[in-house]
């Protein structure tokens, strides 16, 4: 290993290789080599993005909530529960906003505009704002500790939107399309070469997200390590003012 | 393809997006790691 490797490890750098081998074979797959829908036509490419976007940002907000909720149930408050959730809620918000650019491209190219005030949308776009706002709740003043504990409470209640955003095309009226491959009553039966590239998509951005939140949790490490570092000196600062007056 | 430009810039996009984001990560930890310890960096 290298002095300076950064955040990376060779099991890092032989996943981000496996992400890249397998972000090619999607982009041949959804662009190149499956077939245009019955229906939608080309605009069915898009999918293989904005699927696994969202559920990418599906799993990280669970997952968010999963460590937030370790954090707080354990006597030991181990931070790295909470850096973990930090990481993955980033990382979450990111896959959001790519899934509501990508969903209004194919919504212009299908519904003939860009937005909608649909369920669906509306509770996506609902979502997104909420983890803007657990990152800036982790952004305020005060310890390590009051960051992780403010973070988590607030994780444990946004995470009950996932459902509300699942199923608000059950629960309302909505122009955008039910589960149809999760769905196994689903009257929508995709090609085998669409199915794989939409399967592709899961697997590669899942990894994707495994990749992106061990880099990340590790960046946070060090950030908190330098917070504690500059905290320590400045009281080591005060205590010297102090011993001199 | 039709639409192409609705398409590509879909995935072109989304490719921006995550490289933008992993690269700042990435650039993040190195120049932070430069002045970690051993002991800061468990994962060494």
């Amino acid at each position: 290993m290298t002095p300076n490797s950064g955040t990376g490890t060779s099991a890092t750098r032989r996943l981000g290789v496996l992400v890249i081998v397998l972000a090619i074979a999607l982009a041949l797959f959804g662009l190149r080599f499956s077939a245009e829908d019955v229906v939608q036509g080309s605009t069915v490419r898009i999918m293989y993005v904005h699927v696994p976007s969202i559920w990418t940002a599906y799993i990280a907000f669970i997952l968010t909530a999963i460590c937030s909720g370790v954090y707080l149930s354990r006597r030991q408050r181990s931070l790295a529960w909470d850096r973990v959730a930090g990481a993955s809620a980033e990382i979450g918000v990111l896959f959001v906003a790519v899934s509501l650019v990508t969903g209004s491209l194919w919504g212009r190219l299908t519904w003939g505009t860009y937005w909608v005030w649909d369920a669906r949308l509306t509770s996506t776009a609902f979502l997104f704002i909420t983890y803007v706002g657990y990152l800036a709740v982790r952004r305020l003043d005060g310890t390590h500790r009051q960051r992780a504990r403010r973070s988590s409470v607030m994780a444990l209640l946004a995470i009950l939107e996932i459902p509300l955003v699942h199923f608000s095309v059950n629960l309302w009226r909505s122009l955008h399309q039910d589960a149809s491959v999760a769905d196994p009553n689903a009257k929508v039966k995709l090609d085998g070469l669409m199915l794989f590239s939409l399967f592709l998509g899961l697997v590669t951005f899942t990894l994707l997200f495994v990749w992106l939140v061990l880099h990340r949790q590790r960046t946070m490490l060090l950030e908190d390590s330098f917070a504690d570092r500059g905290l320590d000196v400045a009281i080591a600062e005060r205590r010297n003012e102090a011993g001199a007056q | 393809m039709d639409h192409a430009a609705f398409i590509l810039g879909s995935w072109i996009g989304t490719g921006i997006a995550v490289i933008a984001y992993a690269v700042w990560v990435l650039r993040r930890g190195r120049a932070l790691s430069k002045h970690a310890s051993t002991e800061e960096k468990p994962w060494t």
